[in-house]
């Protein structure tokens, strides 16, 4: 109602001043200050903001907060899975760490005991060699012995069979038992 | 206006005010009620473009995002952290309504610097009924949550009590004045800035004026880009203050 009484005065002042226009669209100032327009752009604004509001509330803004949302779950369980990862790898270098220090004692141990074996074999050969040894010199002085009680005997037998010869040369009869003691009592002396 | 330039400079032929008139798409007639005028044709643009960034973009539902994908959670994440830090986790309720306005008037206002283009936030029969709904919702919100003593508002409980009858009559005077302020500085500021560009295009008609005129025309043409966006924020986020103030009426 307003706004054809608006028009009308719009139209006439027009014709008035001879301006060829149409409504009030040509009026000089703000068209912004038009009142006749405003039902117009009042009723289409609420149209779209209604149907803004509905397309929003309705689709979009569920939507984007289940995306984000599940980005976030997402992200957090990756998270959670990296750290578990993590854990799972520190465990695996203690584990290997481990390993590695058993081995290596394990390694020591068995040089050790290598070490130990072959000491325990060398003493046995060193014993068995020197008790060998041993043996053999004792043997040596045996037949050492056997040989110079052997030479004394041919000492004793040569020195009475030259006394004695040396008795008969003289001259002299040699009693073999004088001769003998005499020998021996040398000897001995 | 448009005359007393055109007047002055003889040749020059100024019409910035020309790109605000609204007039019907088909026919000469008169604007009625619901004759279909270049205000509906760049409010369903408006309308388009926030579906296809809001619900088309989105439509993968990537949690890797497009590039669209990603505007739209930037708005959604925008727009809900401004309504969480301003409004309070109460507000949270408001958020679709907030995002409603925002989105419309960001996207309004951008869609208006492609030339040739309608700009329909520049309109105060716009701005204002924006503002007012704002104001009403406000107003209803804070009535309804906290009756009587949302007019607590009014009474600066912490000044000393003299002061408080002349401190009540500004506080009421700058509740009304809200809708007002909110809605010209919308308005005013694209309906400003739209029509510089425009008078700095009417200079283009001097051979001599003509470079520093598209220098300065894309100068400003950057400013309003600046300027769209941040009448949207400031609009946005002085409905989350108002709606604190409903929310949290004591100061």
């Amino acid at each position: 109602m307003a706004t054809e009484t608006h028009e009308a005065v719009g139209e006439g002042l027009a014709d008035a001043t001879g301006v060829a226009a149409h409504g009030a669209d040509a009026a000089p100032g703000m068209p912004q200050l038009d009142f006749s327009t405003f039902s117009n752009q009042i009723f289409w604004l609420m149209v779209t903001l209604v149907v803004i509001y509905f397309v929003l509330s309705r689709i979009a803004l569920p939507r984007i907060a289940a995306v984000l949302a599940e980005r976030q779950g997402a992200i957090t369980n990756d998270l959670t899975a990296a750290e578990d990862l993590k854990r799972q790898a520190v465990e695996a270098e203690e584990t290997y760490n481990k390993a590695l220090a058993d081995a290596r004692a394990e390694a020591q141990k068995i040089v050790a005991e290598a070490k130990e074996e072959i000491q325990a074999e060398l003493d046995v050969q060193i014993a068995k060699a020197d008790a060998e040894i041993a043996a053999k010199s004792a043997e040596s002085e045996k037949a050492i012995a056997e040989i110079r009680a052997t030479a004394m005997e041919n000492v004793e037998v040569v020195a009475k069979d030259t006394a004695g010869e040396i008795v008969r040369a003289l001259g002299g009869k040699a009693d073999a038992s004088t001769v003998d003691a005499a020998v021996n009592n040398r000897i001995k002396g | 206006m448009a005359t007393e330039a055109q007047g002055e400079e003889g040749g020059l032929v100024f019409h910035p005010m020309d790109q605000f008139i609204v007039k019907p798409l088909f026919g000469d007639g008169n604007v009625g009620m619901f004759t279909i005028t270049n205000v509906t044709l760049w409010m369903a643009i408006a309308v388009l473009a926030i579906v296809g960034l809001m619900v088309l973009a989105t439509s993968r539902r990537g949690v890797i995002p497009s590039r669209g994908q990603s505007i739209a959670e930037l708005a959604y994440g925008f727009v809900y952290k401004m309504v969480e830090d301003v409004a309070g986790k109460d507000g949270v309720k408001f958020f679709p309504y907030i995002m409603t306005l925002f989105m419309f008037i960001v996207t309004a206002n951008f869609l208006g610097l492609v030339p040739m283009a309608f700009t329909t936030t520049s309109h105060f029969a716009v701005t204002g009924v924006l503002a007012l709904l704002v104001f009403f919702t406000v107003t209803i919100v804070g009535f309804v949550k906290h009756g009587t003593t949302f007019l607590g508002l009014f009474w600066v409980a912490s000044a000393p009590l003299a002061l408080r009858p002349v401190l009540a009559i500004i506080e009421v005077i700058s509740y009304f004045v809200r809708p007002v302020s909110h809605s010209i500085r919308l308005g005013g500021n694209l309906m400003a800035g739209h029509a510089v560009v425009k008078v700095f295009a009417g200079f283009a008609a001097i051979a001599v004026v003509s470079p520093l005129s598209v220098v300065a025309i894309t100068a400003m043409y950057g400013l309003e880009l600046l300027v769209a966006f941040i009448q949207a924020y400031v609009f946005t986020i002085l409905t989350c203050v108002y709606l604190k103030d409903a929310l949290h009426p004591s100061h």
